[in-house]
């Protein structure tokens, strides 16, 4: 069992190319990382929505204005 | 250095080397920043005198004994311990001094020394506003001098009996440094017990915020800058097949890891960077927007990868990266509420747990993958970096961590009393400070009320 396409070091370097794990599934990497960064954008775009309705429940007059006091 | 082309090599690397010191210097500089803006104000100038105070502590064992570990021990216990091939890193030893005929010794020696106070500091972030100083820079030596560099003769040396029999690959040190400090402060955290008033009777954990967290973030940018100056510090930046002397043919010349197994500084910018981007956002995420612990998780997504960011794919990096500062987090709390541990910083979770992860994560994405360019080692392996995690984590980081805590306290020499930790470590220096103000003032109004007159 081997994840890479090669098993010892024994080569010339001049002749060797990609050395990473699953060299040939590329496609299927990137697929999984562009999956990957959208979905974390859209959960970060999703919490901020969250917050700020949660901050929008919260605004009043009191709180309001110790926050402009804070600056 | 025989021919031309040897001595622009020689000066090549002892410049190289020269520099990522520099840059590592920017690790340390980042956890005093972090430290002093996670401890409150009553303890700012003993937090930061006792991370300060390791970097000469540390510095002169490592001259006096550590480098020489490295050297002499690789095969120890299994094989015999190596006096011929420590004797030239002894402190009498004349290639440890100024020295025309060896431009490598002095930088080589200092890369490693910049790690050592890195581990050192790792476990010094964990333990801060109860730990006497005095305790804390013991536990520095050891695992500064003593502890992580047997683990790098072992398992971060191209003759490393971890290496040879068990395969272990750990290119940028998730075990060698971070995995092993983790485990040491978890020892030293168990013993130490939590800050005063960090748990409710029932055992809730209350959190106890930075006081200042900008403070922390510069810190944490400054870690990162570091790390970036460690990862090249990591490498071999030019040899070639003829000097590795191992199973590589042809003549084209090569960066290698530790291992001296080829990589490219390329794989390893691509690595660092993209690791780090998925420990930040999954941490950002599982945080929900925490400055500090989406700061750590970013670091805890570099840690994850860094024990095969010298071969994974930039999207292999990311995943990883993202799962890991996953599982700090997750870790972090857990521990914490189940276990009372008080981690100040998360240390623990950030190196231990997440260098743990990262070192096992490497033995599945890369099984089979050659761990050395010689012949007869044994090839990476799920199993074989299981054993080495624990060997890092549990046999040399928590382990000594913890009976040398335990000694330390029989003694009545880790923990300050009560007393002082309520009324904070820098009460007198700030009164005096206090005084020193107030006395100034009184006499420049003095001086202002003659002059009006």
């Amino acid at each position: 069992m081997a994840t890479t396409s090669y098993t010892s070091w024994a080569a010339d370097l001049a002749e060797v190319g990609a050395v990473y794990p699953f060299v040939g599934t590329e496609v299927v990497m990137v697929i999984l990382g562009v999956v990957f960064w959208l979905t974390c954008q859209i959960l970060m775009s999703k919490m901020e929505n969250e917050e700020l309705e949660a901050e929008e429940k919260a605004a009043g007059s009191s709180s309001s204005e110790g926050n402009i006091n804070r600056y | 250095m025989g021919s031309n082309i040897d001595a622009l090599t020689t000066i090549f690397t002892e410049f190289y080397y020269f520099v990522t010191v520099v840059f590592m210097f920017f690790i340390h500089i980042g956890f005093c920043v972090y430290e002093v803006g996670a401890a409150r104000r009553r303890n700012h100038m003993h937090t930061l005198m006792k991370n300060t105070m390791l970097i000469p502590l540390v510095t002169v064992t490592f001259f006096f004994f550590g480098w020489w570990i490295y050297f002499a021990l690789p095969n120890f216990p299994f094989g015999a311990i190596d006096f011929a091939a420590g004797a030239p890193y002894t402190p009498w030893a004349e290639t440890m001094g100024t020295n025309l005929g060896d431009h490598l010794t002095g930088v080589f020696w200092a890369a490693f020394l910049l790690f050592s106070w890195t581990a050192a500091s790792i476990v010094s972030g964990a333990c801060i506003e109860r730990i006497k100083t005095s305790a804390f820079l013991i536990h520095a030596v050891l695992i500064g001098s003593v502890f992580w560099i047997i683990d790098a003769a072992w398992g971060w040396h191209f003759g490393g009996w971890m290496v040879k029999y068990l395969g272990y690959h750990d290119a940028y040190a998730s075990g060698v440094i971070h995995a092993i400090a983790g485990g040491y402060a978890l020892g030293i955290l168990m013993v130490l017990g939590p800050r005063l008033g960090k748990f409710a009777k029932d055992g809730t954990p209350r959190d106890i915020p930075p006081h200042n967290p900008w403070l922390v973030t510069i810190g944490f940018f400054l870690i990162y800058a570091g790390f970036w100056g460690f990862y090249a510090a990591c490498n071999v930046p030019i040899i070639s097949p003829e000097v590795i002397g191992g199973e590589i043919t042809g003549v084209t010349w090569t960066a290698t890891n530790i291992y001296l197994a080829p990589t490219t500084l390329s794989a390893i910018t691509f690595n660092f960077l993209m690791s780090l981007s998925g420990g930040l956002m999954v941490a950002y995420l599982v945080s929900k927007g925490d400055a500090f612990w989406t700061y750590s998780g970013g670091l805890a997504g570099i840690i994850t990868a860094s024990a095969g960011n010298d071969l994974y794919h930039p999207i292999q990096a990311m995943l990883i990266g993202g799962f890991g500062a996953y599982c700090a987090f997750k870790l972090h709390g857990y521990v914490e509420r189940r276990f009372k541990i008080d981690d100040a910083v998360g240390a623990v979770a950030v190196h231990g747990y997440a260098g743990f992860i990262g070192v096992v994560i490497c033995g599945f994405m890369l099984w089979g993958a050659p761990s050395s360019p010689f012949e007869g080692y044994a090839s990476i392996s799920p199993w074989g970096q299981l054993i080495g995690a624990i060997i890092m984590f549990g046999l040399l980081g928590f382990l000594p961590g913890y009976l040398v805590s335990k000694l330390l306290q029989s003694r009545g020499m880790l923990r300050i009393s009560p007393a002082v930790e309520i009324r904070g470590l820098d009460a007198m220096t700030n009164e005096a400070y206090e005084h020193a103000i107030a006395d100034v003032q009184a006499a420049e109004k003095a001086i202002m009320n003659e002059q009006s007159k």
